[in-house]
């Protein structure tokens, strides 16, 4: 059944793979980690999820949670391709 | 304090650019907002980074509308919904320029009629979305695209338009806070009437700052006492968190201007002017909390 209106429905993936969009790749060091959970907390697209595994496939690679991870514990490498 | 849900309102990923502290401001919200919300959407960042038709990132439902009339917009909604017996939340979600200039009249009008809605203003300093050219908003000093030289006129300050209205609750938040953004937009969900919550936004291709320091400088901003978290609940006017610590003691507003770029052309007396307002801002500040006035 086609819309009456012109509306747009809501899907993961609405803006692309915007992993795409990165320069820098974020690397955790799980050894210095100490699970506080900043990272996620202050990550724009909520690419962090509760296991603190960062999904590449659209994080955007701003640097925020390297920015403020307490332990230093996020190192931001230049991506090749 | 209610814990945050891990409920996510916006979908991997928006168009927002790489560090976008409105993207982080509206996903707090929408997680104290919950599923049974509606957002009204002016013209701002926020209706271009819903992604392409057809699909949208957005899991709540967007009404995007024009610039001046997303209160009026929202006015209607919330009628609609409570004659209907319906509790959902209608929030609206604007930049600067589309509350401080453009949408001040449908704003006003809608706080006076006692409008059941949540006003959201999320001030990036300038008008984001068309390039960065200055809005009401932009503080003395800060490079534009249409300001190259520096703005020479003050930032409005559409907290104390607001607070003449004498709505139920009204408050500040950063979000570089989030915790504190999250506590409330639940208070202004809870409180019958029309509220008003005002969110600092670190830019950073408009603040010419790279893009992993909005957070910082969005704490920044409330350390040097240029940004004030505090919330006014029925006239009672109570300093929150971290600035309670920052109206006994302040860094210096140098450290705020010198992390970004915009500030870069800033002269000596535009800094001691900022330095003026600021000041005077804390002292009326600590007087109403204490109150003295």
């Amino acid at each position: 059944m086609s819309d009456p209106v012109a509306m747009s429905r809501p899907r993961k993936g609405a803006a692309g793979k915007t992993g795409t969009w990165r320069t820098f790749r974020p690397v955790v060091d799980r050894e210095a980690c100490n699970a506080c959970g900043l990272c996620a907390m202050y990550c724009p697209d909520a690419c962090i999820d509760a296991d603190l595994e960062i999904d590449l496939e659209f994080c955007k690679g701003c640097g925020i949670c390297a920015q403020e991870c307490p332990k230093k514990a996020i190192r931001m490498d230049r991506e090749e391709r | 304090m209610a814990e945050i849900p891990e409920d996510e309102y916006l979908l991997k990923c928006t168009t927002a650019c790489a560090g976008c502290s409105a993207a982080l401001a509206l996903r707090y919200v929408l997680k104290a907002a919950g599923p049974d919300t509606v957002l009204v959407v002016p013209a701002c960042c926020t209706s271009v980074l819903q992604g392409i038709y057809p699909n949208t990132a957005f899991a709540v439902p967007v009404y995007n509308i024009a610039f001046a009339a997303a209160a009026a917009c929202a006015s209607g909604m919330s009628e609609a919904f409570a004659s209907e017996g319906k509790k959902t939340n209608v929030i609206v979600f604007a930049g600067d320029g589309g509350t401080v200039d453009i949408g001040i009249q449908a704003l006003s009008g809608a706080l006076e009629r006692g409008t059941n809605f949540l006003y959201i203003c999320y001030d990036n300093e300038a008008y984001g979305n068309t390039g960065m050219q200055r809005s009401g908003a932009t503080p003395i000093g800060a490079r534009t695209t249409t300001t190259p030289g520096g703005k020479t006129d003050t930032k409005k300050d559409i907290d104390r338009i607001i607070a003449a209205h004498n709505i139920p609750y009204q408050a500040t938040a950063s979000a570089a806070h989030p915790k504190d953004l999250f506590e409330k937009v639940k208070t202004a969900l809870a409180t019958p009437g029309p509220s008003f919550i005002h969110i600092l936004v670190p830019c950073p291709p408009g603040w010419r700052i790279p893009s992993d320091m909005p957070v910082t400088v969005g704490k920044m901003a409330v350390k040097t006492g240029m940004w004030v978290l505090w919330e006014r609940k029925y006239g009672e006017l109570t300093i929150n968190g971290p600035s309670r610590a920052v109206m006994k003691k302040r860094l210096p507003l140098k450290e705020y201007l010198s992390l970004q770029g915009r500030f870069k052309g800033i002269t000596e007396k535009q800094v001691n002017e900022l330095e003026q307002q600021l000041g005077k801002n804390l002292a009326m500040l600590a007087k109403e909390e204490a109150g003295e006035c």
